[in-house]
Formats: C-alpha cells, sequence, structure tokens
C-alpha cells in the first residue's frame, strides 16, 4: 500500500512518519512512536480512552486519520509533566483517588485541561458536561470532578500570581 | 479477630487513607496494560466471526486472505482439530468451541484466526476469508429453548442428553416452603427478569502468547483475573492435546489491568488461538479485541428469568419465600462459579430478612447466544438474588399498607441472632441491619421526603423514594464447598522482609484497579510496623507470585487479605524471639507495639523492627533459621457477609418517561475498613455499576439472534452527566471470623444499588397500579406505562 510522509510536532519535539493514509492517529502515536499512555477503549468515539491535544484543541484520536495530523502540534499524557513536574490535573487525579485501573485517566486528563482551557471556573454540572464524552468504569466520576476542581484552583491560583512564580524559577536558576 | 491497634500516619497501617502506590505511573501514562507491550518478532491474530446466530459452516475459503501482503497464516477449526484443540473446557465444566468445525451457535462467534505481520494486514486479512454458510433455527427465548419441538443446540453432549436444559439445582426445603405458604395471610407473587449485561472494562481483552520453541517456554501475556488458574488450565488443555507444554515452563503475566468486574475471569477462544499460533508459528502473537467484539462475543453477566413468591402475616410479618428460575446461558455454560454452585450463591436470596421457610430453583438453559454467566462485578449471583428479595419485601410492604422501611425493620436479622443460619443454609457471620437503615433514614431526611412525595403526588407530580437493604455474601471460599475445576479456593501470600527493614510481598490475587499495591502494603504496614512506603506489593506473575485463585467475588480482601495478616504474623512471631535474643529478655516478657518490641513495663529496652529484620541475617541465634519469611494459604472458615441500607429518591419526567436520580444514600458496612479513601472509591464505583443496569445497560438480541447493543453507541455506559452524586455513610460491624475483621467492599454496591432504584421508581408509580418494572428503566418504559395510564 502505498504511503504519505508526514511531519508534526508531538509533545514539543519533531517527528516524522512514512504512514498508510488509513493509519489512524492513536496507532501513529501506539504502535509508531511507542507513546502508549492514549489507550484505546472502543471503535465508535464513545470513549474517550484516547483524548489527546491536536493544535491545542482535544480531540479523539481514534477518530482522526494519521495524515489529518500532518504539521499539527500534537500533545499527548506523555507531554503533561514539566521535568519532573507533575500538571496540576496529574497531582490532583492522585490526591483525589480520581482514577483506579487507570486506563481512562490520560484520556480523562487531556479532556479536563481542554477544558480547563475553556473555561477555568466550570461549575460542577460544567465539568460533568465537559467530561462526558469520556467514559470511566471505576470511579463513579465523583473523585474524578473533584480533581478537575482541586486542579481548577490551582491552575487559578497560579495564573494570579505569575510574577512570584516567575521570581521562583529565577532565583532557582 | 484480633484487636485492631492504631498506627501512625508514618507507617500507615489500617484505618489510614494512604495515597496510591500505583498512581503515579497510571497519571503519567506509563501504565503498562497488554496492548502497550510489544515484542520482537510479534505478529498479530484477528479474528473472523458469524453473521449468524446458528449455522452450518459449509466451507472456508482463504485462498485471497493468503495474498494479502503480511498475513502469514489463516487458522481454522478444522486445523485446530488436528490437536484437538477446537473445543477447550469452560470453568463451569462444560465445552465450548475454540473455533467451530461444522456450526456456529451465535451470532459474532469465532470462526478463524489470521495471523499477520500487523494490525492492519490481519484487519484485511478477516475481510478477505469467505466463509459459506447454510442459516439453521435459531433459538433465542430461554423457555421456547425447553420446549419438546425446540432444536437440540448441543448434540455434542450425547445421546442421553437430547436437551436444551442443562441442570437442575435446588436449595432448602420445597415441601415446608409451600405449606408456609400456603398458610400465609398474604401471598405476594411476581416475575422479575434480570437482563443480560456486560461488564464493559474500559481496556477490553487481550494476550500476547510467546512460545520459545528452544527453551519450550511458553509466556502468556494476558487480561487475566485469575492468572495461575489459567497456567493449570493451559497445562491439563496442552497436556490432553499431546503438546510438550507443561506447567513448570508456562509463565503467566498480567501487567497492568483496565479493569475486570467478572470478564477477565474466563478463558475466551482468542486467548487459546493466540497461544495455538504462536506454538505454530514459533513467534509471540498478539490479539487485541475491539470493543465490539468484547461487547458481542466475550461472557454476558446475569439473564435470569426469576418468579418468586413470598408470603407474610396480615401485619407484613415475612414467613416464607419460593423461587423458581430459568438462567439462560447461551450456548455453553461458561460461567465462572464455584462448582457445587452452578446457580453461584443465588440462594442468599433470603437477603437481610428472618424467614423461617424458604426454597430457590434454577434452571440452565441453552440458546444461540454466547456462552457465559460471568459475574458483572458481583459475587456469584448475589445481584440477581438482592435485587428479587428487595422488589419482593417492597411490593408486599406496599400491598400490606406498612411503609417499606417500617416492613423491613420489623422482618431483620436481628443483631443478637448472629451467627445467623439461614433456611436455605448459609451462615451470616455478622450484621446490625437496623443501625445500617437508621443511619440512611436520618442521612436522607426520610420523613420529610415523604411529605414532600404526598405533596408532589397531590400537584401530579412523580416522585418515588425506594429502598435496599442488602446482603451481600463474598470471599469465595471455604475449600470444604468452594473449589474451581477442582482448585480449592484458598489464597495467599509470600512475604520477605530483606535487611535493611524493607518487605516485598508477592499475593495470589490480582488488581484490576482496586489498589492492591497499596491496600495489602496497609495490611503488612498494620501487623509489622513497617512504613507503608518500605512495603512493595508484587503480583500477577505465576512464575514469583505464591498460588491463588484470583480477584473476583470480592475475595481479595477477604481471603488473600486474610493470608497476607496471617503471613505477617508468623513473621512477629519469629521477630518476637529475635527480639528476646537481641534484648536478653524472655519471649512472654516482651510486648508488641506497632514498629518494636518492648520489655515490659521498661518501655526503653527495645528493638524496631527494622533493627529486628537486621538481626535475622546478621546476628540470629544459634539453631535459629536466618532470614525473615513467611508464607501463607488461607483457607476461610466461612464467607463473609457486609451489609447496606440504600435510599434513592428519583423524579419522573412525565413527558419523556426519564427517570432522574435526585438523591442516593448509601449506608455501607464492610466491616474493619483499610483504606477509608479507597473503601469510598469502590463504592463510588459500584453504586455507579448498580446505576448502570437499573436505567441503561441491557444486551438485546432480535428473534434471529442478532446482537442489537453490540457498540458502545447501543450498549449505554453511564457518563458523569446521569451518575449522581453518590452520598455515603459507614457503619462497622467486624467480620468475627476475619484476622482483622475486614469483609471485602468492591462489589457491595453494585448489588445493592439497582432494587433501591427499581423501588423508587415503582413507588413514584404504585399509585397508577404500576407493580413492577424489569431494570433497565428506561425512558421509552416509562413513557408507555405513563401513556397507557393516561398521564403522558
Amino acid at each position: 500500500m502505498t504511503t504519505q510522509h508526514i511531519t508534526l510536532t508531538v509533545n514539543g519535539e519533531a517527528r516524522d512518519a512514512d504512514v498508510e493514509p488509513r493509519l489512524l492517529l492513536v496507532h501513529l502515536l501506539r504502535d509508531v512512536f511507542g507513546l502508549t499512555g492514549t489507550h484505546i477503549g472502543c471503535d465508535t468515539s464513545n470513549c474517550g480512552a484516547c483524548t489527546i491535544h491536536v493544535n491545542g484543541q482535544s480531540a479523539k484520536s481514534c477518530t482522526m486519520l494519521a495524515v489529518q495530523a500532518d504539521g499539527a502540534e500534537v500533545r499527548t499524557i506523555e507531554g503533561m509533566v514539566a521535568g519532573t513536574e507533575l500538571h496540576p490535573l496529574q497531582q490532583a487525579f492522585w490526591d483525589q483517588h480520581g482514577l483506579q485501573c487507570g486506563f481512562c485517566t490520560p484520556g480523562m486528563i487531556m479532556q479536563a485541561a481542554w477544558l480547563l482551557d475553556q473555561n477555568p471556573q466550570p461549575s460542577e454540572a460544567e465539568i460533568r458536561a465537559g467530561i462526558s464524552g469520556n467514559l470511566c468504569r471505576c470511579t463513579g466520576y465523583v473523585n474524578i470532578v473533584k480533581a478537575i476542581q482541586q486542579a481548577a484552583g490551582e491552575l487559578q491560583a497560579s495564573a494570579s500570581a505569575p510574577a512570584a512564580a516567575g521570581e521562583a524559577v529565577a532565583a532557582e536558576a | 479477630m484480633t484487636e485492631i491497634l492504631q498506627t501512625s500516619p508514618e507507617i500507615g497501617g489500617m484505618g489510614h487513607s494512604v495515597k496510591r502506590k500505583e498512581d503515579p505511573r497510571f497519571i503519567r501514562g506509563k501504565g503498562e496494560y497488554i496492548d502497550d507491550l510489544t515484542l520482537p518478532g510479534m505478529l498479530w491474530l484477528d479474528i473472523v466471526r458469524s453473521p449468524y446466530a446458528h449455522a452450518t459452516i459449509k466451507g472456508i475459503d482463504a485462498s485471497e486472505a493468503l495474498k494479502i501482503p503480511g498475513v502469514a497464516a489463516v487458522v481454522t477449526g478444522k486445523d485446530l482439530e488436528g490437536y484437538k484443540l477446537h473445543w477447550m473446557p469452560t470453568l463451569a465444566g462444560d465445552m465450548q468451541m475454540v473455533l467451530p468445525t461444522d456450526t456456529v451457535m451465535y451470532q459474532s462467534q469465532e470462526v478463524a484466526a489470521v495471523i499477520a505481520t500487523s494490525r492492519y494486514a490481519a484487519a484485511d486479512g478477516v475481510a478477505a476469508v469467505l466463509v459459506d454458510y447454510e442459516p439453521l433455527p435459531v433459538v433465542v427465548d430461554p423457555h421456547k429453548s425447553l420446549e419438546k419441538d425446540a432444536p437440540v443446540l448441543r448434540p455434542d453432549r450425547g445421546e442421553d442428553k437430547k436437551t436444551n436444559h442443562i441442570w437442575h439445582w435446588e436449595s432448602g426445603d420445597k415441601a415446608a416452603a409451600d405449606a408456609a405458604l400456603e398458610a400465609s395471610d398474604v401471598r405476594v407473587a411476581e416475575d422479575i427478569y434480570i437482563p443480560r449485561i456486560h461488564v464493559a472494562s474500559i481496556e477490553t481483552c487481550g494476550c500476547i502468547a510467546d512460545w520459545d520453541p528452544v527453551r519450550q517456554q511458553l509466556t502468556l501475556h494476558m487480561t487475566s483475573q485469575a492468572p495461575h488458574a489459567i497456567r493449570t488450565v493451559l497445562a491439563l488443555v496442552a497436556a490432553g492435546a499431546g503438546l510438550p507444554i507443561s506447567e513448570q515452563n508456562i509463565r503467566v503475566k498480567t501487567h497492568d489491568i483496565g479493569g475486570g468486574f467478572g470478564g477477565k475471569v474466563p478463558v475466551y477462544p482468542g486467548y487459546v488461538l493466540a497461544v495455538a499460533a504462536s506454538f505454530l508459528i514459533g513467534k509471540p502473537v498478539k490479539w487485541i479485541e475491539d470493543r465490539s467484539e468484547n461487547l458481542q462475543a466475550d461472557s454476558f453477566a446475569r439473564d435470569y428469568h426469576i418468579h418468586a413468591e413470598i408470603g407474610a402475616t396480615r401485619e407484613g410479618r415475612i414467613q416464607a419465600l419460593k423461587v423458581k428460575t430459568i438462567a439462560d446461558h447461551g450456548y455453553s455454560d461458561a460461567a465462572a462459579d464455584p462448582s457445587k454452585f452452578p446457580a453461584g450463591l443465588f440462594n442468599v436470596i433470603t437477603g437481610s430478612y428472618d424467614f423461617d421457610k424458604a426454597f430457590v430453583e434454577v434452571d440452565g438453559v441453552y440458546t444461540n447466544k454466547p456462552p457465559g454467566g460471568v459475574a458483572y462485578r458481583c459475587s456469584f449471583r448475589v445481584t440477581e438474588a438482592v435485587h428479587a428479595i428487595e422488589r419482593m419485601v417492597d411490593i408486599l410492604a406496599h400491598d400490606v399498607g406498612k411503609d417499606p422501611a417500617q416492613l423491613r425493620l420489623e422482618n431483620f436479622i436481628k443483631p443478637d441472632q448472629f451467627p445467623y443460619k439461614t433456611p436455605t443454609g448459609w451462615e451470616y457471620d455478622s450484621g446490625d441491619y437496623g443501625r445500617a437503615l437508621h443511619k440512611a433514614l436520618d442521612l436522607i431526611g426520610y420523613a420529610d421526603l415523604r411529605k414532600e412525595q404526598a405533596e408532589k403526588r397531590a400537584r401530579g407530580e412523580l416522585m418515588g423514594i425506594g429502598i435496599s437493604s442488602f446482603t451481600e455474601i463474598v470471599g469465595a471460599g471455604p475449600s470444604h464447598d468452594f473449589d474451581i475445576l477442582g482448585l480449592k479456593m484458598f489464597d495467599s501470600c509470600e512475604i520477605r522482609v530483606h535487611p535493611t527493614g524493607k518487605v516485598l510481598a508477592r499475593i495470589g490475587v490480582q488488581t484490576q484497579g482496586q489498589g492492591h499495591e497499596t491496600t495489602f502494603a496497609q495490611i503488612i504496614a498494620q501487623e509489622l510496623g513497617f512504613p507503608v512506603a518500605d512495603i512493595k506489593i508484587e503480583y500477577g506473575d505465576t512464575d514469583t507470585a505464591p498460588y491463588g485463585l484470583g480477584t473476583y467475588a470480592s475475595r481479595s480482601t477477604p481471603v488473600a487479605g486474610a493470608a497476607t495478616a496471617v503471613a505477617a504474623r508468623k513473621i512477629r512471631d519469629k521477630a518476637r524471639k529475635l527480639a528476646a535474643h537481641l534484648l536478653e529478655a524472655s519471649e512472654e516478657d516482651l510486648e508488641w507495639t506497632p514498629g518494636e518490641f518492648h520489655v515490659k513495663g521498661s518501655p526503653d529496652r527495645k528493638k524496631t523492627i527494622q533493627e529486628i529484620a537486621f538481626a535475622a541475617y546478621t546476628n540470629h541465634p544459634a539453631g535459629m533459621e536466618a532470614g525473615l519469611e513467611a508464607v501463607d494459604y488461607y483457607d476461610p472458615p466461612n464467607l463473609t457477609f457486609p451489609f447496606g441500607s440504600y435510599i434513592c429518591v428519583v423524579d419522573i419526567d412525565k413527558g419523556t418517561g426519564e427517570v432522574k436520580v435526585r438523591r442516593f444514600v448509601a449506608v455501607d458496612d464492610c466491616g474493619n475498613i483499610i483504606n477509608p479513601m479507597i473503601v469510598d472509591g469502590q463504592i463510588h464505583g459500584g453504586l455507579t455499576m448498580g446505576l448502570a443496569p437499573a436505567l441503561y445497560e441491557q444486551i438485546t438480541y432480535d428473534e434471529n439472534g442478532n446482537n442489537l447493543t453490540g457498540t458502545f453507541m447501543d450498549y449505554l455506559l453511564p457518563t458523569a452527566v446521569e451518575t449522581p452524586a453518590w452520598e455515603l455513610e459507614k457503619t462497622v460491624t467486624p467480620s468475627p471470623h476475619h484476622p482483622i475483621g475486614a469483609k471485602g467492599v468492591g462489589e457491595s454496591a453494585t448489588v445493592g444499588a439497582p432494587p433501591a432504584i427499581a423501588n423508587a421508581v415503582v413507588d413514584a408509580l404504585w399509585h397508577l397500579g404500576v407493580r413492577n418494572i424489569d431494570i433497565p428503566i428506561t425512558p421509552p418504559k416509562v413513557w408507555a406505562i405513563l401513556h397507557e395510564k393516561g398521564i403522558a
């Protein structure tokens, strides 16, 4: 089968690959690039386990072809850690027991990150609606909602004190 | 049970909400699930499936498939027949096809396997295999399956079994139950169907079979809740087929598992096909099922057609129960029930009530549906039992004009009756059902809700309040009664304390998300005083973990948790001897506080557990073995019986028939609690998997056996929008026979929740003449009732 050459940025790193036009983006990430944190839980775009960011937008990577991501900036769960520091959402999911088997967790965190990007102070109802494309079978969503609320609070706090954070980084350097 | 001593937060023993040790890898996307693994030279296996529910296979033409670049082989039932691998045993002792040689028995049944160099090439191969089918009459309804002229679905069972009836099972005293019913003032009878559902863990099933022909070693990486049992079954099947694969050379590894709920207990044909393909080709072979394959072919749960009758006095004092049930098992009984219990522990159906007489019978039946009868987050048919009894008690309360809470309180088994023998033979270990129900009634503000309901009903609004006061039966089980394929249902733990005071423990059970790496470390921290951070828990590798029957039926804490406590106590006994040697004191003069032994009356004369561990390798007394290790295989003396009371408030939209759960209070009693945070998480998840079959989920078939709910487009898992904010409370009634007084909690909520919801809906509609609505209570079902009553 013919292949097509694509180039894209994944978690800030330039990547390229020769892919069949039918290759799903999630298979490019998992099987070609080895980024197995993005999971597959269904074949009808319902479960959201494969949620990533494409050009800053939340996307179900099982519902995109790899060739559609040519030239795109892609962010996966592996790109959420800054150095060794967890993203506030990752920390909050841990703190609030927002995961059990962990299989839906990467997609859930990516969707929550996009949700908070769009709506930094969501109500509980907005959080529930915002993650309704992501299925979790273990947690009953209670602690996922709590985790997103915790992260929203922390992101708000750090956004309102950027100068102080900047100074701390400068002092450490 | 012994006294639970308080430990410091640093030690993190029982009762501490220790953050989970497994989470750092999961939140970073660094978990290791089966499809994340790639082995050198690995091939892919994909499966050709039947479009028909019952058909003769006239021929299979793989020639076009074999021309596709990358397709290495196509395996059919005829190929497997040569190795006697075309049939395999189920865990229930029935037989199931790996691949058919002549007849398919359900839609989406495996027909052939394609092995190729990539995921996509294997799928191309599947699309190119041509199968010639001749459709046969389809049996969908289990009642019709029992009729005389029904086609016999399983002629392989022999000449003397020319019927679709699989087995009959009964419990209790029929004559006594009949007589007691006859003498009752009030008799209530009802048909209750518990529909076929699917666990649908978000990770589907899969494996990589890796046969090394040089070392004669089979490594099977797989999604299994019971890896040791799988290893033994594989060894037995291989021996039967004359293959050179013996048990010491079989290694089953589970890695991380994305949810189990009972669906990852059975052996599916895909696993066996991958093993056979790897054996034939000599390369690793990966099989990962799609969601639609998972929903259409893997083991289902429930599918019980129940007829129940309850007898009581005019005042509502219940006296007798009689239950007759047809169990639809599909074309093979592939339940994972213990051998003596083909209908599981369904005879726990007398529930939380002090019944004098009871009789229950179940008949298993074949139909043209996928095989199964596994649990859906419950212990062997308990959910079916609890739903039936909680619905029946509720109908009785309405019939005799008593408040459902009051009727329950008057009929509960009382605290001083424990240990309590039920009329169907169980011995409940402990319980205080009234306390749990009173707590739930107070928490939800029951009296005010009843007032609100009366006001709303006067205005024509539909509001209902439903109660479920369930008793679970978990922790299978005592070896005198419990085995699967002859393997007794003990479980195990092996603990090794290293010289520097760090601990490695291996358990015979398996986590699918429950948090064993944390909670089992807490049990050891509790018993030995090592900080939970210094304890590593391993599982899911049959080469290293001690033998155990795995995780299902809420048996991890009741059985392997007990083994862990007992193994730790063996270590503490040796530590006491070492401490006596180090302190030059007699053992009797030593006192234990978590983490140290000291001489009675001289708290400064002490040795910490870390000092003792070091001495076990550096300074042990003459005549004592070096090292500090122990193993325990725990055979529980009885099952454990968690319980609780749930109250649900629903509002019904008269225009659409939609049921909205406004509030749901869950008071659970799982005995002593290891990690409160994790217990609450288990209950949250369990309640949501109770909500799901109550309102949304059902696997349905048309008259031709076509699965109408085979994808997530039609099989509706609750999202965060439908799921209410659960309100939790606890009572604590320890199990008297468990070493740490725990009972298990993973499934209570799934068992207890559905009748609370169904009772609430019927309560909202009772004044219209509605006595029962079978779950799932979907908007079309409710709308049809409202329409018929002239409301909608």
